[in-house]
């Protein structure tokens, strides 16, 4: 193995220690936070497998999530499912979304760039609008799940713990398919798509797979979120927000990278939980997103982590060189000083 | 002589630009081919015609005399056309390896047929990295297969496009300016590569600028003129060829003959 797989293998290990005791801590608004910022950790790292891999920016995971919602929401009440079995039927809000992935990657995913993200949000609104005027999905009014009858010093706990295995899973699986050779066609993809089909990748089999592992996993929290939440309403499962949030959280960390997704929900969501708590007026906290959104792709590009990485390994390779000039005199064009600075940084951060 | 690759009367226009009209040559297994020509001469079109980055209006691509026209990028490289690009594209953001890797995809999967294959192994198994280190030894990039792709200079660039189109083993390699924008030395090396290449059965067919390279290289050279095949030869006869002087050069006013106005 090599050494960065066990070093980050070992601070995943930490921090889901910790990440674990949470809700031991018995702060019932800790806990329910914190089951918002794995959902968005899931969702982001999820959303990062299809989008950031291949550069095909979606804004369209939230038509995974609110048919992740509207599933459960639907099962349960025509089921009138009650306790803990509601759990068992998450990821069959994923299946339905996975399903739905495909149609909507087929027809998307023919175009690119512009063009691909405008047709994402035209798909996203067919969505919401369909929600807000079927009969069988309560139009504005939406779907109450039956009465959960549970205690309410511990209800978030196990919302908490499908959220942290939901959000494990999709960092499993993103860390997995990074290295692979399906990982390595949607990075190819990224860089020259039409180069890659001509060596023979077939990049709409490539593309349509990462659509649809993307959206099973949102649409399985979106299944979360129903109960959660408690109803499925058409503004809150299909929500324009949710699709910038998770953008902005992987832009934040690192479009792209492995861990950039996860930091970049982690330090956002809590700041998003807080300002809805703290500023009465509610559109403030929105007003914000979208300035922080504009900060970070002007100044921060890339985002945090290959930023951040990219200045470490400079500063180390300035370090070195003056190192070295120092213990050989000063040899006029040393060749230690040709080592090029930030090659190494900003690759899998 | 059997010709590996056939083009028959491919049209192409874009707009009102015609970029082929009816041009029809052939490659020769096991030969090196060149096609020369102006600039906007369509030699360019023609590889992509024939690589599937485009379609034909009309006429027909074929390879061992099977039709191949209108095929995808991606079933052309499966059938043994490897191609390079003429302003280099490689995989920026992967490394040297991994660029390798990718374009080695089909022989993957082709070796592990009817196995079970784990989707998370890690990408490119012993063989063929040691395949793909062998190919970059050859091309003589070896040393900077764990760099990102971005950091290669133009001529490893183009080193590198070759080197993963050798990874797929194909028939007959289309190489797109292989030494334009290339120090001397690099010509020299990328020269004697083709020719080894060449030696171990591999056909190319060459477009090229460069006429000491084109008619130092080739067994056979022909002529593309406003998207059409006006001459196909060896070096020397092309070299003496009045329609290629007139091609490249103008139409001769200064000669004798009067006819070109």
């Amino acid at each position: 193995m090599r050494p960065a797989v066990i070093w980050r293998a070992a601070g995943l290990a930490v921090l889901l220690a910790v990440v674990a005791l949470v809700p031991l801590g018995n702060n019932v608004v800790v806990t329910q936070v914190g089951v918002l910022v794995l959902l968005y950790v899931g969702a982001t790292v999820a959303w990062n497998i299809f989008s950031g891999f291949t550069g095909y920016i979606s804004l369209g995971a939230a038509v995974f999530f609110g048919v992740g919602v509207y599933t459960v929401a639907l099962i349960t009440k025509h089921l009138n499912l009650t306790g803990g079995v509601v759990f068992a039927l998450y990821p069959l809000g994923g299946l339905v979304a996975a399903a739905v992935a495909v149609p909507f990657g087929l027809i998307a995913l023919r175009v690119r760039r512009h063009t691909f993200v405008v047709v994402t949000i035209a798909v996203f609104f067919i969505f919401q609008l369909m929600a807000s005027n079927f009969s069988w999905t309560g139009g504005a009014i939406g779907i109450i799940p039956p009465y959960l009858n549970w205690n309410a010093a511990t209800v978030w706990n196990p919302f908490y713990y499908t959220a942290l295995l939901i959000a494990v899973v999709a960092i499993v699986l993103a860390w997995g398919i990074w290295g692979s050779r399906f990982g390595l066609q949607l990075r190819a993809i990224r860089d020259d798509e039409d180069r890659a089909r001509g060596l023979g990748v077939k990049t709409m089999r490539v593309k349509l797979t990462a659509f649809v592992i993307s959206g099973f996993i949102i649409g399985t929290l979106g299944g979360l979120y129903f109960y959660y939440q408690a109803d499925a309403l058409p503004q809150y499962a299909f929500n324009p927000f949710f699709d910038l949030t998770i953008a902005l959280m992987a832009f934040l960390g690192g479009f792209g990278t492995l861990t950039g997704p996860i930091v970049g929900a982690l330090l956002l969501e809590p700041y998003l939980g807080w300002a809805q708590q703290a500023v009465s007026n509610t559109y403030a906290a929105e007003v914000v997103l979208g300035a922080l959104f504009l900060i970070v792709i002007i100044f921060l590009p890339r985002g945090i982590l290959p930023t951040v990485g990219e200045k470490l390994t400079a500063a180390r390779a300035s370090r070195q060189r003056r190192a070295a000039e120092r213990a050989a005199g000063p040899p006029p064009g040393s060749p230690v000083g040709a080592t090029p600075a930030g090659s190494a940084a900003g690759g899998a951060s | 002589m059997t010709a590996l690759l056939r083009t028959e009367g491919v049209s192409k226009a874009f707009g009102g630009v015609q970029a082929l009209s009816d041009c029809s040559i052939e490659v020769e297994q096991g030969s090196i081919a060149g096609l020369i020509g102006p600039n906007g001469s369509g030699k360019t079109t023609l590889f992509n015609m024939i690589t599937g980055y485009g379609r034909v209006d009309s006429g027909d691509v074929y390879l061992n005399d099977t039709k191949i026209t209108g095929l995808a990028p991606d079933k052309v490289f499966a059938l043994g056309i490897g191609r390079t690009f003429q302003l280099t594209r490689v995989f920026s953001r992967l490394t040297v390896m991994e660029n390798m890797i990718v374009a080695a995809h089909h022989q993957e999967r082709s070796g592990q047929a009817g196995r079970l294959r784990n989707p998370f192994a890690r990408a490119g198994g012993a063989a063929t990295r040691q395949r793909a280190m062998e190919l970059l030894e050859f091309t003589g990039i070896a040393k900077l297969a764990g760099d990102r792709a971005e950091t290669l200079s133009y001529g490893q660039r183009k080193l590198l496009e070759l080197s993963y189109v050798l990874i797929a083993d194909p028939e007959i390699i289309l190489l797109d300016e292989p030494a334009g924008g290339v120090n001397p030395t690099l010509i020299g090396t990328i020269t004697e590569r083709i020719r080894e290449l060449n030696r171990q059965g591999t056909t190319f067919l060459i477009v090229e600028h460069n006429m000491e390279f084109v008619m130092g290289l080739c067994d056979r050279v022909t002529v593309l003129d406003y998207g059409n095949a006006v001459v196909s030869g060896p070096p020397d006869v092309i070299r003496n060829d009045r329609r290629v002087l007139d091609a490249y050069l103008g139409t001769a006013e200064e000669d004798d003959d009067s006819s070109a106005a």
